[in-house]
């Protein structure tokens, strides 16, 4: 499984710039960021090579950070591929919570990130149905 | 009572310094004798060393300690009665739900005493009984709404007992029944204002208003007159508290320099908030009541933490009885938002139970428009959420809803970040007024 940081942050000027410079001082990668929101305020969602020492890092400097298992779905490098895995989701009625996609730099690569209730037991699902998903390390040497 | 052309009551209004003081000293030692009937005060004369049967003259009160909200919320209510509970009639409460709120019981000759002086408030401003007087004030456990109900049908003017909101259909009823008197909370009269824009109408020409009745919340003179201006009414600030009886403690008279506190009734001192010294004559200080004419439950100098001066000289009007400022602020945290007091307390509470754990927070009020409004910023820590907005957002109408419950208003939460707000520095800086009427003239 992979981890993800999910932040809080109040919509304002400097606060996304002051995230990713924690980040980069402590030499966290960042491989795909999302910023979900309500008009106020929002969660900013981060996929990054160390999650845990970005974790920590953010709440250190007072970030309200929240560390969460998400699924990283491979996904078919083909026209069609993200819609098998939604169907496979969907017929194993696992009840998606959030989900993004990313394309790595090299192109070839792409990854629909989820998120669920129960993670293991919806990994165990989706294995069973011949998806692969990636940890950490996994995304991280991608 | 027997009213002349001008006074509703003539004896009252019209008496000179020294028979006032003569009739306040010999209520007040009535006053004293009942209250040696209650388990309260028999307590606190005892722990104060007082003897109210040696109480030879008005100056002789500052022997006794201050009282306030906090006396009154320290146990059982009903131990400051001196008359039987069956004797009580009716009880008010300040604000609030639960175990914040203070109590204040009234026997029969208590709210006809009331009654009588909100219609002698009344009546000094013009009020007779042609008028049509239409109560827009939240009715209930509130003061506003009843105290001048039922002095308006003392007069003899027709009542209308709107209540609170409801915009569109106050401003109907104002139309149909022809209303000429209104009770309004200023910030809501310039709400209104818009709402007889929309309506294509001006409440100069539209409506037959002649005096409006603003209290309920502090506002300035600016905004007085911008009520009068675009109503074309007379408007009059008034002053009171539950604890006292509700409004009617002070009121202005045509001539707007202050408001008569009525002395027959309250004996008023302005003390330094710190030392508890009279302050000297003019100079500002906080107003502290003993009630001269109260029978259920007599309050003894009642610190009230509202901030006032006393006017110099005497009224073009005649009356002697001693004019107070404007509210120019609280000697303590409590605030008050569309007539309803409000202390931090109450919100730091219904926090700590909405999350489960102690969080920052500030209270922002601010004027929106023309509307008074509270915001209450909430710090997110990390041990209140898994991380999706979906929970915050819940968090958030959770929040609200229970401050609605609790304050009566509804405030707007927001949501900040851990250590965006001011770390506890004491309580003065939980609530930050920014309203435009926030402070007197
Ligand atoms: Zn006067």
């Amino acid at each position: 499984m992979a981890n993800q940081v999910n932040v809080f942050a109040q919509n304002q000027p400097g606060r996304l710039e002051r995230l990713t410079e924690v980040l980069l001082e402590e030499g966290i990668n960042i491989r795909a960021i999302t910023i979900s929101g309500a008009d106020e305020y929002g969660v900013i969602k981060l996929l990054v090579d160390d999650p845990r020492k970005a974790f920590e890092a953010l709440q250190r400097e007072g970030f309200s950070a929240f560390m969460k298992e998400v699924i990283a779905l491979v996904m078919d490098d083909q026209p069609g591929g993200l819609h098998r895995i939604c169907r496979v989701l969907g017929e194993s009625g696992v009840n998606v919570e959030d989900a993004y996609g990313f394309v790595f730099q090299d192109r070839k690569t792409a990854i629909l990130v989820v998120e669920v209730e129960n993670v293991s037991a919806a990994g165990e699902i989706l294995g069973s149905k011949g998806l692969e998903f990636l940890s950490d390390d996994e995304l991280y040497s991608l | 009572m027997s009213a002349d052309v001008e006074h509703w009551n003539p004896d009252m209004e019209l008496l000179g310094r020294e028979d006032l003081e003569a009739l306040q000293l010999e209520r007040l030692r009535k006053t004293l004798q009942r209250c040696t009937s209650s388990p309260f005060y028999q307590a606190w004369f005892r722990s104060a060393d007082f003897d109210p049967r040696k109480v030879g003259s008005l100056a002789d009160m500052s022997n006794l300690p201050c009282m306030d909200k906090d006396t009154l919320r320290d146990g059982d209510p009903t131990r400051f009665l001196t008359v039987p509970l069956d004797d009580i009639v009716r009880m008010h409460s300040s604000s609030g739900t639960t175990g914040q709120a203070t109590v204040t019981f009234h026997t029969a000759a208590d709210i006809e005493a009331w009654a009588e002086l909100v219609a002698r408030c009344m009546y000094m401003t013009g009020v007779r009984r042609t008028d049509v007087f239409q109560n827009m004030m939240g009715y209930g456990l509130f003061t506003g709404g009843l105290g001048f109900h039922y002095a308006a049908e003392r007069i003899g003017a027709m009542v209308i007992p709107a209540g609170s909101g409801n915009s569109r259909r106050q401003i109907q009823l104002m139309r149909d029944f022809h209303t000429t008197v209104v009770h309004i909370i200023p910030s809501y009269a310039l709400y209104l204002l818009e709402v007889f824009g929309e309506l294509g109408l001006d409440p100069r020409t539209g409506t037959d208003l002649r005096i409006a009745f603003i209290g309920a919340e502090p506002h300035t003179e600016a905004l007085r007159q911008r009520i009068e201006e675009t109503y074309g009414v007379d408007a009059y600030n008034s002053y009171g508290l539950t604890e006292m009886c509700g409004p009617g403690v002070a009121f202005e008279c045509p001539a707007k320099q202050g408001m008569h506190v009525w002395e027959d009734s309250f004996l008023v001192e302005v003390l330094d908030p710190v030392t508890l010294e009279l302050v000297e004559e003019g100079e500002e200080g906080e107003l502290v009541f003993t009630t001269l004419n109260r029978e259920g439950m007599p309050l003894l100098r009642y610190r009230t933490h509202d901030l006032a001066s006393v006017h110099p000289g005497e009224c073009s009007c005649g009356r002697v009885h001693r004019r107070i400022s404007r509210i120019k602020g609280r000697s303590d945290d409590m605030f008050i938002i569309k007539g309803v007091n409000v202390f931090p307390m109450q919100v730091e509470r219904v926090l700590l139970e909405a999350l489960g754990v102690g969080s920052n927070y500030r209270i922002v009020l601010d004027t929106v428009g023309s509307m008074d409004e509270m915001r209450v910023l909430v710090e997110v820590a990390g041990e209140l959420w898994r991380g999706e907005v979906r929970e915050l957002n819940r968090l958030r109408r959770k929040i609200t809803e229970e401050l609605r419950q609790e304050v009566l208003v509804t405030p707007l939460v927001e949501l900040v970040e851990p250590g965006s707000l001011p770390a506890g520095e004491g309580k003065a800086v939980r609530v930050v007024d920014k309203r435009e009427h926030a402070r007197g003239d």
